[in-house]
């Protein structure tokens, strides 16, 4: 881990929260995620085959089409920023939770209907 | 690079495309399509299958852009499928009429509701062609009170007209992007069109083409086309931009949206309808679309309740309690087709909805706040048609509601959305809220709100070779209205392309464009494409928001004239995609300039325009019922008016149907398919 006393000069993030996050181990840097993106915010890495860059965070649409058309699956991960996060209760016990949570509730797993894979590799 | 910035930007990396302003590429077609949405590829497709060369030109990817490019969910319209029996005719008057008196609407577009009622249908058909699922192919469904048992066809809203189509589309882009690959239609990703060509570069002229740049590589491109259909959206973020929230680009429209198709026509010198129409906005402070607890539209009858978990009644046209959800669902005895829309209706299309004193009755402690949305207490096939099929394929909902709000540990099956909490008057019989209203100098022309090009029954501009579909047309809108008329003007742009010949483009208009464009890249300092566009932003909030008078609205004028003149020549960038993001501004700045001179044409003010003139209080008096009409000539700007149904005047018949036959360019062949398609 690096000297946490290290600290740099940056500017302030531009967009309400890092909009999506490529995992490096999945990522083949095939590139799809920057060509599907319909306002750039991602572009290629300096050198070929690497993760690209999320160089324009702050004109996202969240669209979550990077995530739809990326050939590995759980590589790229779209973000809800804390601003856009709901709540909901289970009608039977009451309880009150919200998107993110501490502890949430498993998952629901059940695709939508007329899911199927379009990733092609 | 000020000197501040500078020492920060000593490692900066060099930018990732190798970039070329003086490169001038030429490409020649037939028809030419600007913008490849939903409109944009149904149009090529159309025009290629018309035996044209079709070349479409997209500011981002046409696999995916586009305000569908992330889904649809349902769709509009097709009263002539096999399990209607609604007409077209019919259609065409439920459009009208619920389209009238609602906020964020316009007086409509008759002659293009007419040809979506005809060809709705049809173009949903060859959606299913291309491999989107459009029924309920593996009966997940079979039971349900919307689904037809002959054509396993399943419909939302309105069950007993039956003319609004379920359908499984989160990937529909990638269906039309695949066929138009096996039908050899060119396409151009990532190049902004900034200027339409036309014949002598005279405005008003032929349009013979148009010229844009890379917004990767900042090469510059002229195509050449026998003519040109403009499929792009309106201008978002108009009047608030704020990229620091999410809601900047939470809004349905998407992002490249930002009026380049009215300022490309404007310029050339096309007539434009309604202008002056828009709507208030909460700008940036929006929530995703249907990812909050409420009961319209997508989310349409989901059962609303409250904290204690006491049920928010449904009522029908005449306030009487709709005692099951079934009935939801159905029109009132008598009653033809209702639209599922947010009210006020006329009462012939007025829908169920939640008690119309729901603000009253939290107020007075009955409700309990927050409410929430009921799917639990849904039935099971209609909860599952909810969540499952629509939010699961509409545009945007699958990635960023479904999937995130699924793996956050959200079920459907157990859980209660819950809605956001808003003032109890802006509780609306539909939602129980969205987002709320906004200050009153938010406003916006998107999702269907605006002005757009005047067209014919052929579907062209008032410029020779200039066609349009979809959001760019005057009263344009959803996904298959973007359809129908996309197909529609795809084959009346072809057959007008086979029947002429190429122009030689002015090169004095290219070489000025070419000045125009590239200028902010040849200024080393400068001011950002941030500044500029908020600083239009100001300006329509300050002298076009929702209180307009003729003073404030010439001083808005002459500020955004006077923007252009002095901050709009010191703008750079530095790369193709800030010099992109400059030159949708300046399209932008155009669109307000359109939009001030209509309103302030428009001397009344107007419920159906959503349009408040303080100096001309009197809504829509009667001599003000028709369109206001604005063109760019040599000399100035051209003021003028069209009657609301133009369409059927002369020179064109009096009825639709006579004028559908007349103009609608199916040859003989195609439409004996189509008769034994709809068979």
């Amino acid at each position: 881990m690096s000297d946490y006393n290290e600290a740099y000069m940056v500017a302030n993030p531009l967009a309400p929260c890092t909009v999506v996050e490529i995992n490096p181990d999945n990522c083949t840097g095939c590139r799809l995620c920057i060509e599907v993106c319909r306002t750039d915010v991602l572009v290629p890495h300096p050198e070929a085959r690497n993760v690209p860059i999320v160089l324009f965070p702050d004109e996202c649409w969240f669209c979550g089409d990077c995530v739809a058309y990326c050939p590995e699956p759980d590589t790229i991960e779209m973000h809800v920023p804390i601003v856009e996060k709901v709540g909901w209760k289970d009608k039977e016990s009451g309880e009150r939770y919200r998107l993110g949570m501490k502890n949430p509730p498993p998952p629901y797993t059940t695709p939508p209907v007329g899911w199927k894979n379009i990733r092609e590799k | 690079m000020s000197i501040y910035e500078a020492p920060l930007n000593e490692n900066t990396p060099p930018w990732p495309y190798s970039v070329d302003y003086d490169k001038v590429n030429e490409v020649t077609t037939d028809v030419l399509i600007v913008g490849g949405g939903t409109a944009g590829c149904h149009a090529a497709i159309s025009a290629r299958k018309k035996g044209a060369k079709v070349l479409v030109i997209d500011k981002a990817n046409v696999l995916t852009s586009g305000c569908g490019g992330s889904g649809v969910d349902h769709w509009h319209n097709a009263c002539t499928n096999p399990a209607s029996g609604i007409t077209p005719e019919d259609q065409v008057e439920e459009f009208q009429s619920c389209r009238k008196g609602i906020a964020t609407s316009e007086y409509g577009s008759r002659a293009s509701h007419y040809i979506t009622a005809r060809e709705s249908w049809d173009a949903l058909l060859d959606v299913e062609e291309w491999g989107i699922a459009i029924r309920d192919e593996n009966d997940d469904f079979v039971d349900a009170d919307f689904r037809d048992e002959d054509s396993r066809l399943m419909f939302a809203y309105d069950y007993d007209s039956r003319t609004v189509v379920r359908v499984q589309g989160a990937y529909i882009k990638k269906a039309m992007h695949d066929e138009m690959r096996r039908l050899d239609v060119q396409i151009q990703n990532r190049v902004m069109i900034t200027s339409l060509l036309t014949e002598g570069g005279k405005i008003g002229g032929r349009v013979i083409g148009a010229t844009g740049f890379h917004i990767r590589t900042g090469e510059f491109y002229i195509f050449k086309a026998k003519s040109t259909i403009v499929c792009t959206g309106p201008a978002t973020r108009l009047w608030v931009f704020s990229t620091e929230l999410v809601g900047a680009n939470s809004i349905h429209d998407d992002p490249n949206d930002v009026g380049d198709g009215n300022a490309i026509c404007y310029n050339a010198g096309a007539e434009f309808g309604q202008m002056e129409a828009g709507g208030r906005t909460v700008g940036g402070f929006r929530y995703f679309g249907y990812g909050t607890g409420n009961a319209h539209n997508t989310w349409f009858a989901c059962t609303i309740v409250d904290s204690n978990g006491k049920e928010v009644p449904w009522v029908d046209r005449d306030g009487k309690e709709i005692k099951n959800v079934a009935d939801r669902y159905r029109t009132a005895p008598g009653q033809k087709m209702f639209y599922h829309g947010p009210p006020p209706h006329p009462y012939e299309t007025q829908g169920p909805t939640l008690t119309h004193d729901l603000a009253e009755r939290i107020e007075s402690g009955e409700f309990v706040l927050p409410f929430y949305a009921d799917l639990p207490g849904m039935p099971e096939l209609e909860r599952k048609a909810i969540f499952g099929l629509m939010v699961g394929n509409e545009g945007k909902t699958r990635h960023g509601v479904y999937e995130p709000y699924t793996k956050g540990g959200y079920d459907p099956n157990k859980h209660m959305m819950q809605a956001n909490v808003l003032p109890p008057e802006e509780a609306g019989v539909h939602k129980p809220w969205w987002n709320g209203q906004g200050p009153p100098q938010w406003r916006e022309t998107a999702f269907g709100g605006g002005g757009g090009l005047v067209y014919d029954w052929d579907c062209r501009s008032t410029l020779e070779g200039l066609y349009t579909a979809g959001n760019q047309m005057l009263g344009g809108g959803n996904h298959s209205q973007s359809a129908a008329t996309g197909r529609y003007a795809g084959r009346k742009a072809a057959d007008y392309a086979l029947g002429v010949d190429q122009v030689e483009v002015d090169q004095t208009q290219l070489s000025e464009e070419r000045e125009r464009v590239y200028a902010p890249v040849k200024r080393t300092a400068g001011i950002g494409w941030k500044e500029f566009q908020a600083g239009l932003c100001r300006v329509m909030q300050d002298y076009c928001s929702t209180y307009k008078a003729e003073e404030t609205l010439k001083i808005g004028l002459e500020w955004l004239q006077s923007i252009k003149e002095s901050e709009g020549q010191q703008v750079s960038a530095r790369n193709p995609h800030e010099l992109a993001r400059i030159m949708e501004a300046f399209s932008r700045l155009t669109v307000g300039q359109m939009i001030m001179e209509a309103s302030r044409a428009r001397k009344a003010s107007s419920k159906a325009c959503d349009f408040e003139r303080v100096d001309y209080p009197e809504v829509d008096p009667p001599e003000w019922d028709k369109y206001v009409i604005i063109k760019r000539e040599e000399n100035g700007i051209n003021i003028s008016d069209k009657p609301c149904d133009y369409w059927l005047q002369e020179p064109y018949a009096s009825t639709y149907a006579e004028n559908y036959k007349a103009h609608n360019g199916l040859d003989e062949k195609t439409r004996r398919l189509e008769m034994e398609a709809a068979e």
